[in-house]
């Protein structure tokens, strides 16, 4: 009697002490979180992309100033809410990258090549894509993610991310819904916003570039994706290509009136 | 490419009105239209292998959240009629090989090298031993798999098939078909079902 | 040249507290390339700060010390609109000053 009440009581201690375990860790990484927040390296890259934005560049030795992200000609803040967005000069939606390659190619006269050039930095090749993005979105901090969707395109781009995001395929069955379509989950340790539910899309697209402290680089909204697809088993899609475009616009719709809060900071 | 019988058959679920949310049909390109377009195949991760999308997974894609009592068993019949039993019969490996395909998230993917040893990454989704406290929660936790079920004949061939094609038990289920999509081998999987069910095994202690 | 940084100084009380974020790979030297060579060691291996003329913070930093380097310190005497310079110089002999305005 008394080995079976110390081997219950024993089993509840264990069952009690791993499930300390595991809230303890998932606490633990919040504190380091919150300890890194002081000190976000993302900024130095805010700084270099504005930079870059002032300076002249390409062949046509003109500035990034002149570009148009939606609000206008060289208008920066608060222009990267309303993206995705439908632009009538090219009359169809783009999200901030592909706009940028846009103005990159138009404006300054850059190769299709040379401005999708490194669009992921690393330690050997700096990224300037990465350090405008920082730029641009820092820009658009504390201010309320409202990607339009008045326009026809619009609306068709919300769809067709949706139709990507429920997409199963390739050896492992995977879609994005497969890990994002439900509350309370993670893989390992790592949670998994529920894109579905408004709250977690907003706390997830709002977050986004981030300086990631295992890469040691701000990555955009783009690697996310692609990172993402890689590890869904899927062939890797085009930078900034039609069908990201519309992914990020599922994603920008499901997260409406979440404050802009990047570029933050991430494992 | 979807054969004919597969899209024939596919199209008469959806044509008989089968209740469930369904993903509306619009002016659009279609999401495998906008793959073909957008993705590249890069190393064992293949533009035509995603194009290739089966019954299942167009069904499922179709269909993500909820589908008829009617397609739930048109799909999880097929899925069985997939189901390989080892040949001799032999359905237990090695516990400590299981563990290392349990612990490994390589493989199929555009990083990895074609033709590289893939690992079942079930500690992404599950709980299994005492030890690994990091965990994911997608599927349920299989600490004690086979302590609390025995090796039973009969559940030995239910963990295989489960391990196999879980889509057998459960239509569109999130658990990848492990033997049927050929992610796992059928010695890896032998090794798999010694980690849930020997009793040596640390996920029994 | 180094990368430029990112210096803040408030003021609280007699406390400034001083906040610097640098751009640095801080390259420990142990680290493998994908073809398995060693990537050859390049860190901070100094940095002064200083308030006005005077030194405030001395400090020797090594190859323990993580990429993109984040410096949090603390010092008296320092009054409102006063300058804050910081200096490091790594490994290569490159170096980096940078100031800014006790606010």
């Amino acid at each position: 009697m008394n080995h079976k009440l110390l081997a219950l009581a024993g089993a509840l201690a264990l069952a009690q002490a791993m499930v300390h375990a595991q809230t303890s860790s998932t606490d633990e990484i919040a504190k380091y979180r919150q300890m890194l927040a002081d000190g976000n390296p993302a900024e130095l890259w805010e700084m270099r992309g504005e930079e870059l934005w002032k300076t002249k560049a390409g062949p046509n030795q003109v500035s990034l100033e002149r570009c148009d992200l939606g609000l206008g000609p060289g208008v920066v803040k608060g222009a990267y809410v309303t993206l995705p967005r439908y632009f009538k000069d090219v009359n169809k939606v783009m999200d901030l990258e592909a706009r940028l390659v846009y103005c990159r190619t138009t404006l300054q006269g850059l190769t299709q090549a040379e401005a999708t050039q490194t669009p992921f930095g690393s330690t050997a090749k700096q990224s300037t894509i990465e350090a405008l993005v920082a730029y641009i979105t820092s820009e658009s901090r504390g201010m309320k993610m409202a990607a339009p969707t008045g326009h026809p395109l619009e609306k068709q781009a919300y769809e067709d991310g949706k139709k990507l995001f429920y997409l199963r395929g390739g050896s492992h069955d995977f879609a994005c819904a497969t890990c994002h379509s439900a509350d309370g989950k993670r893989i390992r340790l790592q949670e998994l916003p529920n894109i579905l539910n408004p709250a977690n899309a907003q706390m997830a697209y709002t977050t986004w570039p981030a300086y990631r402290v295992s890469q040691g680089e701000v990555r955009t909204m783009q690697h996310r994706l692609n990172d993402c697809y890689r590890q869904q088993r899927f062939p890797e899609p085009v930078y900034a290509s039609d069908a990201l475009t519309a992914l990020t616009m599922f994603l920008a719709k499901n997260a409406e009136g979440g404050v802009y809060a990047a570029p933050a900071l991430k494992r | 490419m979807i054969t004919k019988t597969i899209r024939a058959s596919v199209l008469a679920l959806l044509a008989t009105g089968a209740t469930g949310a369904a993903i509306a049909a619009d002016k659009g390109p279609t999401a495998l239209e906008m793959i073909s377009k957008d993705f590249r195949s890069k190393g064992p991760a293949t533009l035509e292998r995603v194009l290739a999308q089966d019954e299942a997974q167009q069904l499922c894609s179709a269909y993500p959240m909820q589908r008829s009592a009617k397609i739930n068993a048109q799909i999880e019949a097929s899925q069985t009629k997939t189901i390989k039993y080892p040949a001799d019969g032999v359905y237990l490996g090695k516990w400590q090989e299981g563990e290392k395909v349990a612990q490994s998230g390589r493989g199929m993917q555009s990083s990895d090298a074609v033709g590289a040893p893939n690992g079942g990454n079930c500690y992404a989704c599950h709980q299994i031993s005492k030890q690994e406290i990091s965990f994911g929660n997608i599927g349920p936790s299989l600490y004690q798999y086979g302590k609390l079920r025995g090796n039973s004949e009969a559940v030995l061939k239910y963990t295989w098939a489960k391990i196999y094609n879980a889509q057998a038990f459960t239509a569109c289920s999130n658990m990848p078909r492990f033997g049927h999509n050929g992610v796992l081998t059928e010695a890896q999987i032998k090794d798999v079902m010694a980690l849930l069910l020997d009793p040596a095994s640390p996920a029994n202690q | 040249m180094g990368n430029p940084m990112r210096i803040r100084a408030s003021l609280t009380g007699d406390t400034v507290e001083v906040k610097v974020l640098m751009r640095h790979d801080m390259e420990t030297g142990l680290r493998k390339d994908a073809a398995g060579a060693l990537i050859p060691a390049l860190f901070i291996k100094n940095l002064v700060a200083k308030h006005k003329d005077k030194v405030v913070l001395d400090a020797n930093f090594g190859p323990s010390v993580s990429k993109d380097p984040f410096l949090s310190f603390k010092f008296k005497g320092g009054a409102a609109g006063d300058k804050v310079s910081i200096t490091w110089t790594d490994t290569a002999g490159d170096s980096r000053t940078d100031e800014a305005s006790i606010t």
